[in-house]
């Protein structure tokens, strides 16, 4: 329903405006329009491919950050501050260009375009992602690892059965936030060349000079790309929290 | 072979423990036999729950030996694992596993911790969960649980680890009056059996019923131990007596 009426009010948009505007260029149609729009849907697999690629990495690298941050020892805990306190510095475009550029040479491995983008917003977002674990891992009562300890779970087991399933379910808003701001900032990729939605648009306005249009539809496309990964979050959160109060 | 030696299934020597500036435990010594129960009492702050809390390491003490069945505690791995697998724990706040069942709770250290096969684990589980009188809830989630009965599925969760001594750390101060005494069955059945236990609990009429020894600590220290007869009958300090007519006639 609520979809329904956005799209409406969408249309109603566009096809309210007239002078200046020229949708001509992306109207479906006119077989120009149609594989234009198709040109620039084309970029859709890419982004979502970039964004969850890196995010799974992020997710895993954050975690493994995480846990020595959280440990008794004050070694292990500089090892953390170190990394995150790095890695939050560095913007992402500028990861993305040194990565891309500077890491070939470095390592004397060539990196391609999506694995540069990939290993870039990896890194950069697992920063992001060892804070919130650690928060969410750090609000876990204490009793519940020693409960662990008098059943003789191990450290590793004490993670995976216990203290992570719970801080997993208080840090999914959190982790929903990520994935939609990797989503946007996976188009930070085009400026190395990288085919996602936002490349395609740039390619698109240097041949058709519709900037306007052009990019309203690209704004589109995140519009929507993200309304509809929210409501999935969202609907993760629900059926984790039925899990568990029940 | 010193005084209550090896033969003994905790021996407590002269431990100490600070928490910072604040001497919990000051030189405490304590023997529990095989098969005997022991009700420690005490004002709040005196290093009751400190001192249980050291037998099964969740806090290291700092000076002083305590032996669990003739092993040494101390920082070994091999200790450790030694002592949490004969000494089991409930706590005043359950700390059952929110996210887990009833069940899964119980089934969690056999099947990861005694590599136990899954029906074996579950067998056992129903087994204990049947003994605390509630094999009904095995799918339900704690929340779902009185206090009372969330204390029982935590009894038997230790009881899983088929451990021989118990520890209960303020097993009913956080339940509701109406739930105490069911809690206090299941326990008192449990020293029937014939289970080495250390009570930590203010709940008299049960320490009366079961205790072989009662212990009563203050500032951190043991001031008295004696059967429970003359425990109660004729305290032989100050402060004992002090404490006892608080709590008996309130």
């Amino acid at each position: 329903m609520k979809r329904a009426a956005l799209l409406a009010a969408i249309a109603l948009l566009l096809g309210g405006c007239s002078g200046d505007w020229g949708w001509y260029v992306v109207d479906p149609r006119t077989p120009t329009g149609w594989t234009n729009l198709k040109f620039l849907l084309g970029g859709l697999w890419y982004t979502i491919l970039l964004s969850v690629t890196a995010i799974s990495i992020s997710v895993v690298v954050g975690l493994l950050v995480a846990l020595p941050g959280l440990s008794q020892y004050r070694a292990l805990r500089a090892v953390n501050r170190v990394y995150v306190e790095v890695v939050r510095s560095v913007p992402i475009l500028v990861l993305i260009l040194w990565v891309y550029y500077g890491l070939p040479p470095v390592t004397g491995i060539t990196i391609g375009i999506f694995w540069s983008g990939v290993i870039a917003l990896a890194l950069s977002d697992s920063a992001f992602q060892a804070e919130i674990f650690r928060a969410g891992i750090q609000s876990i009562d204490k009793g519940q690892y020693e409960a662990s300890h008098t059943i003789s779970l191990s450290y590793a087991d004490t993670m995976r059965f216990v203290i992570l399933p719970q801080a997993i379910r208080r840090i999914l808003p959190a982790l929903g936030n990520q994935l939609v701001y990797m989503l946007k900032m996976s188009s930070l990729v085009s400026v190395i060349g990288m085919q996602e939605l936002t490349r395609k648009a740039n390619e698109l306005v240097v041949s058709e000079y519709r900037p306007l249009e052009i990019y309203t539809v690209l704004v589109l496309e995140y519009l929507v790309l993200i309304l509809i990964v929210s409501a999935l979050v969202r609907r993760l959160e629900k059926r984790m929290k039925i899990d568990e109060r029940n | 072979m010193d005084a209550g030696g090896s033969d003994a299934a905790i021996s407590v020597r002269n431990v100490c423990k600070n928490f910072g500036d604040f001497r919990a435990l000051n030189d405490v010594s304590l023997d529990v036999q095989a098969g005997e129960r022991v009700v420690v009492c005490g004002p709040s702050g005196s290093g009751k729950s400190t001192l249980i809390r050291c037998v099964n390491r969740l806090e290291k003490h700092e000076s002083g030996t305590i032996r669990v069945d003739g092993l040494e505690l101390d920082n070994s791995r091999r200790s450790l694992d030694a002592i949490r697998a004969k000494v089991g724990m409930v706590f005043q706040q359950f700390n059952l596993f929110p996210h887990l069942t009833v069940l899964e709770n119980l089934t969690l250290g056999p099947l990861r911790a005694r590599g136990k096969p899954p029906e074996e684990a579950r067998d056992l589980a129903m087994r204990y969960l049947t003994r605390v009188r509630i094999p009904e809830q095995a799918e339900k989630y704690p929340r779902q649980l009185s206090g009372g009965q969330q204390q029982r599925v935590a009894i038997a969760r230790s009881l899983c680890m088929e451990p021989q001594i118990m520890l209960f750390d303020e097993p009913t101060s956080a339940l509701d009056p109406e739930m105490i005494s069911e809690v206090l069955e299941v326990m008192t059945e449990l020293a029937r059996s014939g289970m080495t236990m250390v009570c930590v609990t203010h709940e008299m009429g049960f320490a009366k019923g079961v205790a072989d020894t009662m212990v009563f600590m203050d500032h951190g220290e043991i001031v008295e131990t004696a059967p429970p007869e003359t425990f109660f009958a004729a305290p032989e300090t100050e402060r004992c007596r002090d404490f006892l007519q608080k709590i008996l006639h309130h």
